[in-house]
């Protein structure tokens, strides 16, 4: 049996933060006007030479890992391009950069934020705008020649030129993830995409902002030609495949002066067709009216950006060139200016600080991990732990638990393969470092042991010993608890030190959060190797102290309690899902405590309302054991809140349920009850929670609080999570509510001491 | 050692003979004409090009047909009638149907591996004289059913009713009849090997110029071997309905124009590989018999060549899938004690022109040595003055299975011609392996 978990499938694409941000390359790009009277200054960011007569110019910067443009890179680049189109020995152009992993993959963020007034926004986009103009009417052809990232910024610059080679590395992504920080390709992009790709692919990367490989780019047209990476020869692969891409793109743009090679390709009847389809514009409403249903449905209008794509795309489109450009950039300037992209970038840099390992390098690299308990959580860490090349022990006690987990496993890692996103011999060569085993055989050589076997700490405690009976003394023992407190784990071990929680979501491999609990005891190594093993496993990492609940199942508890009376209080489950979506939450309370498992919620409940009394009460617990009675334990047996049977979409409210809510009923309090009433108790209660947990000094900070909130717990991104939520909302405001709710409920909705002070002084910030 | 000592007969003072370590050489290759899969042998089988061989060898050496203890072929594209190659093709061959028979398969070194796997034979004393060979067919090879298809089909012959019988029958759809067609393909990769002799020719810098010089030198020095009757080891061959053949059909010195007209035949259009600077599908057969050295004087035969020592190298198949040849030479030139300058024919499989000069640039670099292969320094390049004097496998054809056995009878052959001591083969094959043998000269 697994852990319990908090399962559910992140179906709201602004939970799905897809950005590589080991590499921090996203950042925008906005370009200064060409400034032909620049100090001549020795350049450090772009660079040229001419071979033949092609120039090729080199972006590097010095200071950073990746390529951003900075004032000095565009300046810089301003000028190059201004040399090369007075040079007559020039006839064409090859953009290139001298980092293997990077092209452009963008200008900092911190540029936008700067500014202080949408209009000030705006005109860095029409700059922007203007710049990547005069690169598509360049006299002399430009080949961007791309290895790596090419973003934001980087991809719309890279679409201004004439030519696109790209390498068809793993590395080599292109996409405008602007959506995603609540912002617009705000030079040219929502321009320029739907012509050259089409409106539906256009829509599709910029309304998901997802990362496109360089072999789909070139089906959909966004590049005219692909190179493959090389392996070692007389220079590293990295070096030479950009050598080797240089080459190419050279006998490219001189084919293009040549006119050898057709800057247009010819369409293909497919294309032709879909070109006359468009043709008509009650074909074009019709599409525009699908995307923004789409969007309204997804984001329930709590999103400015995706909206406003559409309405530049349409407006470019519909009006001409000249209004596009012009709705693009003040649409940009507009939404810089928003709640909502602030709330997202500030996740951005908080997810950038969640992949950072605080706690330094562990003395020991993890080279053997096991697993206890193939459920749906071990096996799904193994699975995250074995395409890193780690070999990974997985251990249970039945042969049936174990098939079942490793099949897991194996379906995951093929459905990677049924989406090319890896080959057949790399699926089988990452399994090899699986072993699945009912012994301790081998344990000897483990480096670190995570247990995911059922949370009942007799169980916790028998496997504790179990396994310190037979690892070496350097390893370490990890709990993938979700509530039961580390250090009543920990009271049964000779090596405390080693002891630490490790808390997973369900599913593991979409969910990207890891909550790690240190107990006081925890040594320092222990917590960095920990940080070490999530991070390798690809996860947004926050590290708080011990307690019942840690922080998110803490946060979750009075959610679900709370929901419970919602329910006896008269509200279907339907409704009680739509008033928590169209708050922001991905996934409503209903469905979550469905795909937590009513059994496990069961369990939170009861600890946590034992732990901290009467403050976790709220709804009657015995509704959901009355369910789980009944077998009604959610979506793995089928009922729960809803009937879930394979192949049905639409989810009907379980018929039983209403005669037990009739047993439970209580009575609503109308002063209490409005739908607004209603998601304020809910979030309040969540928020007041949170800040107990900084103000306790579970949380290490409000930034890894609001990480938390958004991707363990799936609180509306566009809130930023519950202390950014805060700083925008006003903690006055909220604590009034409360106060409201408090004379109904109690102490339940008692606002904490923290929260009170930012209450009383509007100048306090959880955020600067 | 009854015999041994007393045999060896030292040339220039050196010789590879050990003590304890039995002799054993090569009596006699043959192989039939190459010929571009798709002409003269078009509608045969693969075991009759095997036959023909196999035959031709008993021809040449008189042999009795029961005096050999053993048959391995090697065969790389299976025709699934004769996944045993080596027994039909015995069988038909008028050896005795006494002598039992094996097939392996190692890509482009099987027929290699059919002779190392002789000598161990020898070696360990199973055996005294052993025929090793290789064959492919190009000509025809299995293209199958979809897999879906084959499903269904194996489900029809398990249907008991005409009901279920008719389901399976309607279930089949277009998309089930869509053939599955063999490709010359990694199966690790899915990379096809012309494009990753491309990939490697880049990573080595090669360009298209070496590429087609050197091929054509090879075709240069093939016809000139062909022509001054050098390549002894082509049997006569009278082709069931046919004509007799008796000469290699693939070569064809072209001119460097002619050359640089083609077109890349896998990255396109930036490649540099191309169909004239490839070795082209070949259908063929080769055939050596290989004894102790005191069996094969008792039977009163001269031998050819001792085969020494030989190792197999493999590498990764995706970027290193056609270096096998710079792993194998030092690795088997520091076996047998031996350093480049101690051999006198180098015999080097051709795969692709781009896959030679890669192969020769990475054992002139010693940041490859260094960096790939553990060295203190850089391999060092065979001389072109001793390197595939005779034509090689870009001109003269490569039947997969069969071109190990062309290139050992090559070096016997080109040793006793050209006067020198020690021969080396090495090649590369699909799935990053590789093979290096050193063979000596038999005294004269």
């Amino acid at each position: 049996m697994p852990g319990n978990t908090h399962p559910y499938e992140p179906v709201f694409l602004y939970s799905q933060y897809i950005l590589d941000i080991d590499q921090e390359c996203y950042h925008y790009v906005y370009l200064d006007l060409p400034r032909t009277l620049i100090d001549m200054v020795s350049r450090t960011h772009v660079s040229y030479e001419v071979k033949d007569d092609v120039a090729v110019v080199r972006m590097n910067d010095p200071n950073s890992k990746v390529n951003t443009i900075s004032i000095q890179m565009q300046n810089e680049m301003t000028e190059v391009m201004n040399e090369l189109w007075a040079n007559d020995a020039v006839k064409s152009a090859v953009l290139i950069s001298s980092k293997p992993g990077c092209f452009i993959a963008g200008a900092d963020i911190n540029m936008i934020q700067a500014c202080s007034s949408a209009e000030e926004v705006t005109k860095l986009s029409q700059e922007g705008q203007k710049m990547f103009e005069l690169v598509e009417k360049s006299p002399k052809p430009i080949v961007a020649a791309i290895n790596g990232s090419c973003l934001g910024g980087g991809l719309e610059f890279a679409i201004a030129c004439q030519y696109r080679i790209a390498t068809k590395s793993k590395k080599t992504v292109l996409g405008t993830p602007e959506v995603m920080l609540g912002l617009l390709p705000g030079a040219g992009g929502t321009q320029r995409l739907p012509k050259m790709v089409g409106l539906p692919n256009a829509f599709d990367m910029m309304l998901t902002g997802r990362n496109i490989r360089a072999d789909k780019a070139k089906k959909m047209g966004l590049v005219h030609h692909l190179v493959d990476p090389l392996g070692p020869g007389l220079k590293s692969p990295e070096q030479r495949t950009m050598d080797y891409l240089e080459e190419v793109a050279i006998q490219f743009a001189k084919g293009i002066v040549d006119k050898k090679i057709p800057l247009q390709k010819d369409k293909g009847m497919m294309q032709k067709i879909q070109d006359y389809v468009m043709s008509f514009e009650f074909v074009r409403n019709q599409i525009y009216k699908t995307v923004h249903g789409k969007v309204m449905k997804q984001s329930k209008g709590l999103y400015p950006a995706p909206l406003k794509i559409i309405e530049c795309v349409k407006t470019g489109v519909e009006q001409g060139p000249t209004a596009g450009y012009l709705a693009e950039s003040q649409n940009f300037g507009q939404l810089a200016m928003t709640a909502e992209s602030s709330a997202l970038i500030g996740l951005y840099h908080g997810q950038v600080a969640c992949k950072k390992n605080r706690f330094g390098s562990p003395a020991k690299e993890v080279k053997t991990l096991a697993i206890l308990g193939a459920g749906l959580m071990g096996a799904g860490i193994a699975q995250v732990t074995v395409d890193k090349g780690v070999r990974t022990i997985l251990k249970d006690t039945t042969v049936q638990g174990l098939a079942r987990g490793e099949e897991q496993v194996y379906k995951g890692l093929n459905d990677k393969t049924k989406k090319k996103s890896i080959t057949s011999f790399e699926r089988d060569s990452i399994l090899s470092n699986l072993c699945g085993q009912l012994d301790y055989k081998g344990f000897e050589k483990v480096d670190m042991v995570i247990e995911a076997v059922f949370e009942d700490i007799k169980i916790k405690h028998a496997v504790l010993k179990e396994v310190e009976a037979v690892v070496s003394p350097h390893c370490i023992f990890a709990s993938n608890t979700s509530a039961l407190p580390i250090k009543d784990i920990a009271a049964a071990s000779k090596r405390p030190d080693k002891v630490i929680g490790m808390h997973y979501f369900s599913p593991v491999d979409k969910m990207q959060l890891l909550e790690i609990i240190t107990t006081d005891q925890t040594s320092k190594d222990t917590t960095a190797s920990a940080v070490a093993v999530g991070l390798k496993q690809g996860k947004v990492i926050i590290v708080v102290g011990d307690g019942p609940g840690f922080y998110t199942t803490r946060c979750l508890a009075p959610v679900l309690v709370e929901a419970v009376r919602v329910l006896q209080e008269g509200a279907d489950p339907k409704k009680l899902d739509s008033l928590t979506t169209s708050f922001g939450f991905p996934v409503g309370a209903a469905t979550l405590v469905d795909e937590v498992g009513i059994d496990v919620a069961v369990h939170v409940a009861e600890d946590l309302g034992k732990a901290f009394g009467s403050r976790f009460g709220g709804g009657n617990v015995d509704v959901l054991k009355t369910m789980v009675e009944l077998g009604f334990k959610g979506r793995k047996s089928g009922k729960g809140w809803y009937v879930y049977e394979p192949g049905r979409k639409i989810k009907e409210v379980n018929p039983e349920i209403g005669e037990i809510l009739e047993n439970y009923r209580m009575k609503a309090n109308p002063a209490v009850s409005s739908d607004s009433d209603v998601q304020y108790r809910l979030i309040s209660r969540f928020v007041n929670e949170a800040v107990l947990c900084l103000q306790e000094g579970i949380l290490n900070g409000p930034l890894e609080g609001d990480i938390g909130a958004v991707f363990g717990l799936g609180f509306p991104p566009c809130l930023g999570g519950p202390f950014r939520f805060l700083d925008s909302f006003g903690a006055d405001k909220l604590v009034a509510k409360m106060q409201q709710f408090e004379a109904v409920y109690g102490n339940q909705f008692s606002p904490c001491q923290l929260l009170l002070d930012h209450a009383k002084d509007s100048s306090k910030k959880f955020h600067k | 050692m009854l015999f041994g000592g007393g045999l060896v007969v030292k040339v220039s003072g050196l010789t590879l003979a050990r003590p304890g370590v039995k002799n054993i050489v090569l009596v006699e290759g043959v192989r039939t004409p190459f010929l571009l899969s798709g002409t003269t042998y078009a509608n045969l089988m693969p075991h009759d090009l095997a036959r023909a061989a196999l035959q031709g060898l008993l021809n040449k050496t008189s042999l009795p047909k029961d005096a050999v203890d053993y048959i391995i072929y090697g065969i790389v594209i299976q025709e699934v009638k004769t996944s045993n190659v080596a027994r039909e093709a015995a069988l038909g061959a008028g050896f005795s149907d006494k002598i039992p028979a094996h097939t392996v398969t190692m890509a482009c070194i099987s027929s290699n591996q059919a002779m190392t796997s002789a000598v161990g034979l020898i070696a360990a004393g199973q055996c005294d004289a052993v025929v090793a060979g290789g064959a492919e067919f190009m000509s025809d090879v299995p293209i199958r059913h979809s897999r879906k298809m084959r499903k269904t089909m194996l489900a029809l012959n398990r249907a008991k009713t005409l009901g279920q019988k008719l389901s399976l029958i309607g279930s089949i759809r277009m998309s089930h009849l869509s053939p599955e067609l063999p490709a010359v393909a990694e199966f690790s990769t899915a990379e096809t090997m012309g494009h990753s002799a491309d990939r490697l020719a880049a990573a080595f810098g090669v360009s298209r110029l070496e590429q087609d010089e050197f091929a054509l030198r090879s075709h240069t020095l093939a016809k000139k071997a062909q022509d001054d009757g050098l390549l002894e080891d082509v049997i006569t061959f009278k082709v069931p309905g046919r004509d007799i053949v008796s000469k290699d059909n693939g070569i064809r010195p072209s001119s460097m124009e002619q050359m640089a007209k083609l077109k890349p035949a896998f990255v396109k259009p930036h490649g540099t590989v191309t169909a004239a600077n490839s070795s082209f599908l070949t259908d063929g057969a080769s055939a050596v018999l290989i004894m102790s050295e005191e069996k094969a004087l008792a039977m009163g035969y001269k031998p050819k060549a001792y085969l020494r020592d030989f190792v197999y190298v493999s590498q990764d198949p995706k970027d290193q899938l056609l270096l096998g040849p710079t792993y194998s030479t030092p690795k088997v030139l520091e076996r047998a004690g031996l350093s480049m300058s101690d051999i006198d024919v180098f015999e080097f499989h051709e795969a692709f022109a781009g896959q030679i000069m890669a192969n020769l640039k990475a054992m002139d670099s010693d940041w490859f040595g260094q960096t790939y292969m553990g060295r203190k320094a850089k391999v060092g390049t065979p001389p072109m003055d001793k390197f595939n004097l005779w034509g090689g496998s870009l001109s003269l054809g490569h039947p997969f299975g069969a071109t190990g056995c062309r290139l050992v009878t090559t070096v016997a052959h080109r040793l006793k011609k050209e006067g020198g001591q020690y021969g080396l083969v090495a090649a590369c094959a699909a799935g990053g392996q590789g093979h290096a043998m050193v063979i000596e000269a038999y005294p004269q």
